[in-house]
């Protein structure tokens, strides 16, 4: 009884690895990465956009600052207000959304998760792939499948601007690539700067001080490397003394 | 290497470099923490400009509302309340609010307002930081912690504690009924009114 | 304004404000007695930078800390938000939680060169044995202050990093259960315990830390350091009672100790500024979701400083006695002055094969810190068991290597530790697993005769003349 407990705890944490394991072998997700630079302001600002056109119907970013974001972003107020503010919101508040959880439950039959920190938390080549990987699969309820995400409640938002495609199976049933069945209003390589252009701008809400803590640090290392070079000029001129 | 023996400047400059750079490293490293101490983005974010809508307010009451934490009163004074501030010279300490750290340019006068019969004041004794209350039937401002008396245009009277007069916020009208705390006039014909 | 001289003579009394001062409270004696007239080998090398360093960190620790704390909230319900209030809405809020976060990893960093210093040397032998027990003392505390820490953010490492560290408290027999609800205030993780641990994380155990350093360094102080020739240097002393190969510490060695910590906070900078999450090990990407009793993570693993005993732990398949290895992991510390009681103190005098067991040992502690961030696959489990009983091995040996030991003396020792770990393999040996056991226990038994029998045949275990004064 008492060794119950840890044994449980020990085997999920077999299990679960093991699970992690098998999860990352879908290669085929692997084979998106994305190109994110949090320092291409015209990128991160074409996210912004983006991300509020079509995704923050249901998706929050609830540690958002809106004004530190239009700071950031080197977007003025008044462009932010006419163009990302979220109906009735103010400027200092935080990108929160009006969907009920129950109602998401009801429509989703899942909770569409914040995003604040997903780029943090499942790395920015999650979400790329996320948004690269649908495929239509009739057996699903939303009509479309997910490599990234297997079987994701999340409908596929940008059908219409990527286009459809079906999986590429090889021999032996693995999923190799993706087929083109329907165009888009976006061909391929317009879309992969879109969902790039949103996946870097999640990068920078999961983590805004990353636009600053770079420069700084250089200033910083740059003084301490000072500091240490007259320390050592120091210690030498008294260790003269010692013989 | 130059010599054997301790040069005595040299170690003096050295100690004395030393010094300065890491006291100066020292010091800007209080930097952050300090300002960790100022308002937060997310306070900053609620102190911003608070919009009250006055279409309701009748003549003599009084309305309160929150800005940067701070109670602020938005009065609608009679005309008898405005007679009691034409009739009361020599009777407070700032008659001409020469004190500009109350009041902003445009409520330097007689009324310490935008509109005479509307008052907007921050509520906070300038004594010590009470609340004082509206006496309407007096036509005054009276602060129970130490007896400070105010007139209805917030002048501190002769005798109170207090120094100075209670503080007019930075406002605005946007609109006839809409009054904006936190916002200077845009121009000089609104704050004519 | 006459010139002031650097020196301050002994026997004069200062006066003014100083002196009125001085005859209430002995300021000046104490920096005397610690820093300008306190005398120090002179032949410190690298490795002792990290004593002061240590000290720094601390510091460092203590004041971020006390910023956070302005700003963080200790309720389950917003301890996440504030954090990332803190990262995100606080003027600098980012820069002072990563040098706390990267401060913790930097400390543990400091602390294990610290204690190696120490092995290597012999520092914690007769007359420092109290000097080394504080310092284990102040391990264990701060292993505690970084467990409790870890949990305050509320992330999900945080949370499963926390219930299987407390469910190590419920294998204790009969009362260990109702130990477990204890510590957690609890019947699961939860509020008590977040705020229980943050009352913990941010007075007692500091202040316990405190304690414990002023400690560590009084007893160093009174029987002065230990230098990488391990000689006495109080042993010769010129006719002023000055010792012959001593210097004061203010200002040789704090100047010198200046470069170490430019040098430190130069990479110490680096870590905050451009890589503060280290890659998962110093903020691990799970902990950017918040604690979720419903759904354990992935993959968990401790922060990387508890590790090698996690991978002791995790190396014998029953949680009990996993448990008493890693609890016997960390309680063989305190037991280091009596198990190595050699005269020879530092390795530069002691024999090739103390220098190959130190070795081995090394190497064995990271491969256990490495294995204990792994998923457990069987090849990984077969090694953390051989390098777990490798960790134990050392200690064994380094009794062993105490004095000269006869023929007779060998054999039996050689065949008492090689019996202990046979019979553990015999009682786990299957048809499945017969090979890797096999092999397993015939590298660890070579390993043990190459250590204790060589001796009998040959010149490694030959010690060299301690010199009597510092070589240079």
């Amino acid at each position: 009884m008492i060794k119950k407990n840890i044994f449980i705890l020990l085997f999920l944490v077999i299990v679960n690895s093991v699970s992690y394991a098998a999860s990352q072998k879908s290669e085929l997700a692997e084979k998106y990465k994305a190109m994110n630079s949090i320092n291409n302001k015209a990128s991160l600002q074409r996210g912004a956009k983006y991300f509020v056109n079509y995704c923050s119907g249901c998706h929050s970013l609830k540690y958002m600052r809106m004004s530190t974001l239009a700071e950031d972003l080197n977007i003025e107020e008044v462009v932010f207000s006419q163009n990302l503010l979220f109906s009735n919101k103010k400027i200092g508040e935080t990108m929160t959304i009006p969907m009920s959880e129950s109602d998401a439950i009801l429509w989703f039959n899942a909770i569409p998760p914040d995003l604040s920190l997903t780029a943090r938390s499942k790395g920015p080549d999650y979400i790329y792939s996320k948004l690269n990987t649908y495929y239509e699969d009739d057996s699903s309820p939303t009509g479309f499948n997910n490599i990234a995400l297997p079987n994701t409640s999340m409908p596929n938002i940008l059908a219409g601007l990527q286009g459809g495609q079906k999986l590429e199976l090889d021999d032996k049933n693995n999923p190799v690539g993706f087929i083109k069945i329907s165009k888009g209003t976006h061909n391929d390589l317009e879309y992969k700067q879109l969902t790039n252009d949103i996946t870097n701008f999640l990068v920078y809400v999961s983590e805004p001080a990353k636009l600053r803590r770079y420069s700084m640090g250089f200033w910083v290392l740059m003084f301490i490397f000072i500091f240490t070079i007259i320390a050592y000029y120091t210690k030498k001129e008294f260790w003269k003394d010692v013989h | 290497m130059s010599s054997d023996s301790p040069d005595n400047s040299r170690r003096k400059f050295l100690t004395g470099s030393l010094s300065l750079v890491g006291g100066t490293g020292a010091a800007a490293t209080l930097w952050p923490f300090l300002s960790s101490m100022a308002p937060s983005a997310k306070s900053r974010a609620a102190g911003a400009p608070v919009k009250v809508d006055i279409s309701r307010l009748k003549d003599g009451e009084k309305i309160d509302l929150i800005w940067r934490k701070k109670p602020i009163w938005v009065v609608k004074r009679t005309k008898n309340m405005l007679d009691s501030i034409n009739t009361n010279e020599g009777q407070h300490k700032d008659p001409m609010s020469e004190n500009t750290e109350q009041q902003p340019d445009f409520a330097k006068n007689k009324f310490r307002s935008l509109k005479p019969e509307i008052l907007v004041l921050e509520g906070v004794c300038t004594h010590l930081g009470c609340n004082p209350a509206f006496k309407s039937d007096e036509n005054k401002f009276f602060c129970a912690c130490h007896g400070s008396n105010f007139d209805l245009a917030g002048k501190v009277a002769n005798g109170s504690p207090a120094g100075a007069n209670l503080k007019v916020p930075p406002y605005r009208f946007e609109d006839e009924n809409t009054i904006i705390v936190g916002e200077l006039p845009q121009s000089d014909n609104e704050s004519k009114g | 304004m006459s010139e002031i001289s650097g020196k301050i003579d002994d026997k004069s009394s200062p006066s003014g404000v100083i002196g009125w001062v001085d005859e209430r409270l002995p300021i000046l004696s104490f920096v005397r007695n610690h820093l300008t007239h306190y005398y120090t080998p002179k032949n410190f090398n690298f490795w002792y930078f990290f004593g002061s360093l240590a000290f720094l960190i601390l510091f460092l620790q203590i004041f971020t800390g006390i910023f956070l704390a302005m700003h963080y909230k200790p309720d389950a319900k917003l301890a996440f938000d504030s954090v990332e209030f803190i990262m995100r809405d606080v003027n600098l809020g980012w820069l002072i939680r990563y040098m706390h976060s990267t401060g913790a990893s930097a400390f543990f960093v400091v602390v294990y060169l610290h204690m190696f210093r120490a092995l290597m040397y012999g520092s914690f032998k007769k007359p420092r044995e109290l000097i080394w027990l504080f310092g284990v003392f102040i391990y264990l505390a701060l292993m505690a202050e970084a467990f409790m820490g870890y949990l305050l953010p509320w992330g999900q490492t945080s949370y499963w990093g926390a219930q299987v560290i407390i469910n190590l408290f419920t294998t204790i027999p009969f009362i260990g259960q109702e130990l477990g609800i204890w510590i957690r205030g609890d019947f699961a993780i939860s509020d008590p315990t977040l705020t229980r641990f943050f009352a913990l994380h941010i007075v007692a155990v500091p202040m316990v830390i405190l304690l414990l350093v002023i400690l560590h360094l009084a007893a160093l102080h009174t029987v002065g350091s230990n230098n990488p020739d391990g000689v006495e240097i109080k042993k010769h002393k010129d006719e002023n009672g000055v010792p012959l190969d001593g210097i004061p510490f203010h200002p040789y060695y704090t100047v010198k100790d200046f470069v170490g910590i430019g040098v430190f906070l130069f990479l110490f900078a680096l870590t905050v500024f451009f890589i503060p999450e280290m890659g998962g090990y110093f903020l691990e990407h799970a902990n950017f979701i918040p604690a979720n009793p419903l759904v354990t993570p992935d993959h968990i693993a401790p922060v990387w400083y508890f590790t090698p005993f996690y991978s002791i732990l995790r190396a014998i398949p029953d949680p009990a006695y996993g448990a008493l290895a890693m609890a016997m992991s960390i309680v063989v510390l305190f037991f280091m002055p009596w198990i190595d009681s050699n005269p020879i103190k530092s390795i530069r005098y002691r024999s090739m094969l103390f220098r190959i067991n130190l070795f081995v040992f090394v190497i064995g502690f990271l491969i256990l810190g490495y294995l204990g961030v792994k998923a457990p696959t069987p090849l990984y489990s077969a090694l953390a068991l051989r390098f777990s009983e490798m960790y134990f091995i050392f200690f064994a040996l380094l009794y062993f290597y105490s004095s000269a030991r006869g023929n007779l003396y060998s054999y039996i020792f050689t065949g008492a530790i090689v019996f202990l770990i046979a019979i553990y393999d015999v009682a786990r040996i299957t048809s499945d697993n017969y090979i890797s056991v096999l092999i397993g226990l015939a590298s660890v038994c070579i390993f043990i005769m190459f250590m204790t029998l060589t001796p009998l045949f040959s010149n490694l275990n030959k010690e060299k003349q301690v010199p009597d004064r510092i070589t240079g």
